[in-house]
């Protein structure tokens, strides 16, 4: 079946939702989307969403610009953080305006709280920005995005999974959708495709993220020929709940709590005097392994899942349950203990993804180092780089990335499908993709996609983690190579046409392993540490070599590497002490 | 521990009824019961569909029937369910909405009812200066209901949908109360049609079931009975 329409969106979390509600008020958009709008991940945001606001005491835009660069270790494209620091404060208004129902401060306004890297002053102590609504910020947004795309009647296709782009040449005319409740394929003719499908933990064994979260939209555009950029820099958060991953938010951290070592010290207080518990999440996750391989973790064993604590037992019951009730629900349900009497069993959880599909500040992708714009293809939110987040993002920079940038690239699309041609597009468009789905489909096979799955997530976590070396990250390279040959010999078990879901994951994991290639390989090229990428055997960030992005192009089994200068036109770099 | 799953399953395009079928599962006691279902579609039996998503209750996507209670199957740990090797946990898919395969509903008709009640923010009043004011205290007094994730387990819960499908069913009306009782909000004629209504709120009985199921904490069957006084009280100033 064909559909066609100015715009389509993929994926219905907070930046695609958000670009809908712009799109929607100037062409024909369709939302399509593998979950149900409001099961997507940005429900799952705990913190907040930073703006400065100056509402509890005195902020700038320029502070926050200041941090975000900063927090990414300088990999950040300084004008789009601008933008990004800027564009928060009505951002963040038109969420409130909207419904949103923000914690709020005794005179009535939204609140705000410290998180970790955002400072006052450009760097003297914690500043309060985050605005939030408890520990489900995420879950406000994308509510808060869901019910306005309700009130303006945004057309959803619901459980629609993305499996390939359609372009003519160079320019972007579609994409090609497997129904989940039939089976059928669906090509969606479109004047412009946003990608919006979100991040890519579960290429990691343990990760705070959703089953959904594998990557759709960058392996699609992978394949396509267009590069992903700084796919090396995957950020682990320090706090997930010890062997499940689940997050434990920062905001535990904004309002005071502590990590501590076996000995109960607040180790912090060495690796980051001035920020402590509160420096960006790169270092506290540094720092958090450093300590479990000094022996200090709590069993004291060395051992890659010995664990920390944090330790909320001093804030007070009241402040768990007006602020933070989602973790103290988790840590109740997952481990059976209330965090206002006992420590939580933390250790560091993949997270999110810095890197993704190369977009400029209007969401337009682009495909190489001179910014040449792919036409009709726009990308927003985790799968997209734009880059705000450089080597290393802020906590609750996300959310607000989101939004800004959501919101960006639905006003840029409403422009643009005005002057653009309706592409026409016949069954053929499909082609590509119905052959892929017929080898997974066809015949037997004694290989079953779990146990490749969990190799995969158990490489990445080992070899291309907190820590890494040249070494592992050959051995990564070599794994993923040898997976995705394996990949292609398994077969689906389910024969069914109606949600089959086998179907579904086999596609998912075929994004994942060319992700995971993709990230172990540009991870092996980059010889410094910078942010999120922090090598043993290259300990020192080094400017004159790597002050640039990467741009990773997927190429048959291989990767060949490019680079993207990086936008340092605010700040001169220096060393990042905090 | 090894337990056993005895899954409801149906295939639309092979089966006529619906079916039980067993699978032992060793597992960690705990461990989530969604990690015990997952086990089985990636080792043994590729085929049984269910939704998942987050796998820590904040999506919403793994509601069921679970030994005959609605809940998420990544909120219920297997240790709540099996006691000891060999225990059975039975596994259904939610009540009152069509089967669409084994464990997956179409939940077209509990989106549908929650459409109906205008779920957003209704005032179109421009706004000064950046922000509505609002109090914590204001805030607080619709808090419970701002935790809901549309998993439809107090749907399935409710005993009255059972009788009369038409219900408008225990999430949309305590969806309406977290608009209703939002000081921001002026939207009570909009949404009165559909609340107030011989399908609407009346058909609730205060079962209390839809409260017990909430994985959300949400008291929904106190917020039900507060919109049926917002509506009792509406009527009354209409009559005087």
């Amino acid at each position: 079946m064909i559909h066609q329409f100015d715009t389509v969106i993929v994926g219905s979390g907070g930046s695609g939702l958000y670009a809908a509600l712009e799109a929607s008020q100037r062409s024909r958009t369709a939302v399509v989307s593998k979950l149900y709008p409001i099961r997507s991940h940005t429900g799952a945001a705990q913190g907040g969403i930073s703006a400065a606001l100056g509402n509890t005491e005195e902020d700038k835009p320029e502070w926050h610009a200041f941090d975000t660069v900063k927090g990414g270790d300088y990999l950040v494209d300084q004008g789009a953080a601008n933008i990004l620091a800027e564009e928060a404060v009505q951002a963040v208004y038109d969420l409130e305006n909207r419904g949103l129902p923000f914690n709020r401060t005794p005179e009535g306004r939204i609140d705000q709280r410290r998180f970790g890297g955002h400072t006052r002053n450009f760097g003297e102590a914690p500043v309060r920005r985050a605005c939030y609504a408890a520990d489900r910020t995420g879950h406000m947004i994308l509510q808060t995005l869901y019910q306005q795309c309700i009130k303006n009647d945004v057309a959803f296709f619901d459980e629609f999974q993305v499996v390939d782009l359609a372009m003519n040449g160079d320019s972007c005319q579609g994409v090609v959708a497997v129904e989940l409740a039939t089976g059928e394929v669906h090509i969606f003719a479109a004047k412009a495709v946003l990608f919006a499908t979100g991040g890519f933990g579960r290429m990691f064994k343990v990760t705070s993220n959703a089953y959904a979260n594998t990557g759709d939209g960058p392996a699609v555009c992978a394949r396509r020929g267009i590069p992903l950029e700084d796919m090396e820099f995957f950020q682990f958060h320090p706090t997930g709940i010890m062997g499940l991953g689940i997050l434990i938010t920062e905001a535990v951290r904004g309002e005071g709590g502590i990590l501590r070592n076996r000995d109960g010290e607040r180790f912090m207080e060495r690796y980051s005097p001035t920020l402590l518990d509160l420096a960006p999440r790169d270092i506290v996750a540094r720092s958090m392994l450093t300590e479990v391989r000094a022996g200090k973790g709590i069993r004291g064993d060395r051992k890659i899942d010995d664990y920390l604590h944090l330790d909320a037992t001093h804030l007070g019951k009241e402040v768990l349950l007006a602020k933070l009730p989602d973790i103290t629900s988790f840590c109740n349900t997952y481990l059976g203990i209330d965090p206002a009497e006992t420590p939580i069993p933390v250790l560091p959880t993949a997270h999110y993804a810095m890197g993704g599909i190369p977009t400029d500040v209007y969401g337009r992708v682009v495909r190489d180092g001179q910014d040449t714009v792919v036409p009709g293809l726009y990308a927003a939110g985790e799968c997209a780089c734009v880059s705000v987040h450089g080597a290393n993002r802020l906590g609750t920079n996300s959310l607000l990335d989101l939004v800004v940038f959501g919101r960006r690239a639905g006003q840029h699309i409403g422009d643009y499908v005005k002057q653009a041609d309706a592409p026409q597009l016949s069954e053929a468009a499909a082609d590509p993709a119905r052959e892929w789905m017929a080898r997974l489909t066809e015949g037997t096979s004694e290989h079953h996609g779990g146990h490749i799955s969990d190799e995969m997530q158990t490489v990445m976590m080992e070899k291309v983690g907190i820590y890494r070396n040249a070494a592992d990250m050959q051995t990564a390279v070599d794994a993923m190579q040898q997976l995705r040959e394996r990949y292609r010999a398994v077969r689906i078990q389910d024969t069914g046409k109606q949600f089959n879901t086998d179907l579904l994951e086999l596609i998912e994991l075929g994004n994942l392993l060319d992700l995971s290639l993709i990230t172990a390989a540009s991870a092996a090229n980059r010889t410094e540490s910078r942010g999120a990428h922090s090598r043993e055997d290259f300990p020192e960030r080094d400017d004159d070599q790597w002050l640039k992005h990467t741009l990773a192009y997927l190429e048959g089994d291989t990767v060949r590497i490019d680079y993207k200068p990086v936008d340092t036109s605010i700040w001169e770099p220096k060393p990042r002490t905090y | 521990m090894k337990i056993n799953l005895k899954i409801q399953r149906f295939n639309p395009e092979t089966d006529t009824e619906p079916r039980f079928q067993e699978y032992s599962v060793e597992i960690d006691p705990n461990a989530r019961l969604l990690d015990a279902l997952m086990q089985v579609k990636r080792f043994q039996d590729g085929s049984l569909g269910f939704r998942k998503s987050c796998a820590h209750g904040v999506c919403g996507s793994d509601a069921m029937r679970i030994n005959g209670k609605d809940g998420l199957a990544c909120k219920t740990l297997v240790k709540d369910l099996a006691t000891g090797d060999g225990d059975t946990i039975t596994v259904e898919p939610l009540r009152y909405l069509p089967v669409q395969r084994d464990l997956i509903v179409d939940q077209s008709d509990f989106f549908r009812k929650y459409r109906l009640i205008k779920p957003y923010l209704i005032n179109d009043d421009p706004v000064e200066a950046g922000e509505r004011i609002q109090s914590q205290e204001e805030r607080m007094v619709f808090d419970d209901t701002t935790n809901c994730i549309l998993c439809a387990s107090c749907y399935s819960a409710c005993p009255v949908l059972g009788e009369n499908t038409a219900f408008l069913g225990p999430a949309a009306i305590s969806q309406a109360y977290r608009f209703l009782a939002d000081t921001r909000d002026q939207g009570f004629a909009e949404r009165q049609p559909a609340l107030d209504d011989p399908d609407g709120v009346w058909p609730c009985q205060n079962h209390f079931k839809c409260t017990k199921a909430c994985p959300r904490s949400i008291l929904i069957t106190k917020r039900i009975n507060q919109v049926k006084r917002m509506l009792d009280k509406a009527r009354e100033a209409e009559s005087e």
